[in-house]
């Protein structure tokens, strides 16, 4: 595959690193002459010093017969103009950006970046795993949906405690996919199990019903 | 008419001013607050401090009820990415575009945003100018 990155700092080198070791043609554009130099210097000359925003300058390096576009500049207005230009201008089959800033997912999913990958969240992400003490903890997105899949843990005070599901409001709209209880194996849920504190419900949940569906199962 | 302008650069803040005094409510943006000396000393709109690629600065801004939006910082790509927001997002039912890159300018106004481009528009007056 030929695939051009949009940036040469941190993230830029390591991706343009690990794409070469698979064996793909990859082409980084970077603006700073040096960080350009030390980078042919180091991996041979896979670095062509431009501006990856510029349309001369992807249609220097060809554009045209890239595969893949991967922004990862600092900034996320950058990231989401040279993926504009690669998609619009040379019909990039595949344009990925990095956000800063995941606010901007909607914007960039919009204006047809195909995929967005934000530092930001993913860090978030892990630390909530982490952090025990949390009733809701997400495991899986699935973008295309807008469902998400979570991991709730059911608090001794919850109302849901004690109860069989078919009993709980539940949101239509959520799957509850399997029960962890505290003691013994997992189980598929069915209308009459009987959750107790300390069970883990795994839910698949379209993502704006996160918040009912948790207000349910963990709710005093 | 309620008009935001992003960027109180010479452009920004001459712009707010003449649409101020023609009785419009203005907002103007910028991250750096030294910027606002360039209004008018009886300039009677909003001077606000942040950052107009981010929804919240925006929406203090009143983006929701604006009818005009005027990106004209120094950078191309963030007067893209706002204007792009703006018509997007908030739906903001005019949106102006300053693009220094023609080329740039050239795609965005092909992608249907109103641009204009200071550099294909001041070679062209200079042409003039030389040739008359």
């Amino acid at each position: 595959m030929y695939i051009i990155v949009v940036g040469g700092g941190r993230v830029g080198y390591y991706l343009v690193k690990e794409l070469l070791r698979e064996g793909h043609e990859v082409l980084l554009l970077e603006k700073d002459p040096n960080v350009c130099r030390i980078i042919n210097e180091e991996m041979g000359i896979v670095c062509f010093r431009g501006d990856g925003c510029e349309a001369a300058t992807q249609q220097e390096v060809g554009a045209g017969r890239a595969d893949m576009l991967v922004a990862v500049t600092g900034d996320d207005e950058d990231n989401l103009v040279s993926c504009q230009v690669a998609k619009h201008k040379y019909n990039v089959p595949r344009t990925i950006a990095r956000i800063r800033n995941p606010q901007n997912e909607v914007l960039f999913k919009k204006l047809g970046v195909d995929v967005t990958v934000s530092a930001t969240q993913i860090i978030t992400e892990a630390i909530e795993l982490e952090v025990p003490t949390h009733p809701l903890t997400h495991l899986l997105t699935i973008k295309e949906k807008g469902l998400v899949l979570v991991d709730i843990k059911i608090p001794p005070e919850a109302i849901s405690a004690g109860k069989p599901i078919r009993e709980l409001k539940l949101p239509k709209e959520s799957k509850l996919v399997l029960v962890i209880p505290r003691e013994g194996s997992p189980d598929l849920p069915r209308a009459r199990t009987i959750l107790q504190a300390g069970d883990r419900v795994i839910a698949l949940t379209p993502a704006e019903i996160e918040e009912p569906l948790r207000a349910t199962l963990t709710g005093i | 008419m309620k008009i935001i302008i992003m960027g109180c650069s010479r452009v920004g803040a001459r712009l707010a001013g003449l649409l101020d005094a023609e009785g419009h409510e203005v907002t103007i943006l910028d991250i750096e607050p030294y910027s606002f000396r360039r209004l008018p000393s009886n300039f009677g709109g909003t001077a606000l401090l942040g950052n107009g690629l981010h929804e919240e600065t925006l929406q203090k801004a009143g983006v929701e009820a604006a009818d005009t939006f005027v990106a004209v910082t120094q950078g191309d790509n963030r007067n893209v990415m706002a204007c792009q927001i703006v018509r997007h997002i908030f739906k903001v039912p005019r949106v102006l575009c300053r693009i220094y890159d023609p080329l740039r300018q050239e795609m965005y106004e092909t992608l249907g945003l109103e641009t204009i481009s200071p550099t294909t528009v001041i070679a062209q007056l200079l042409k003039e100018k030389l040739e008359s």
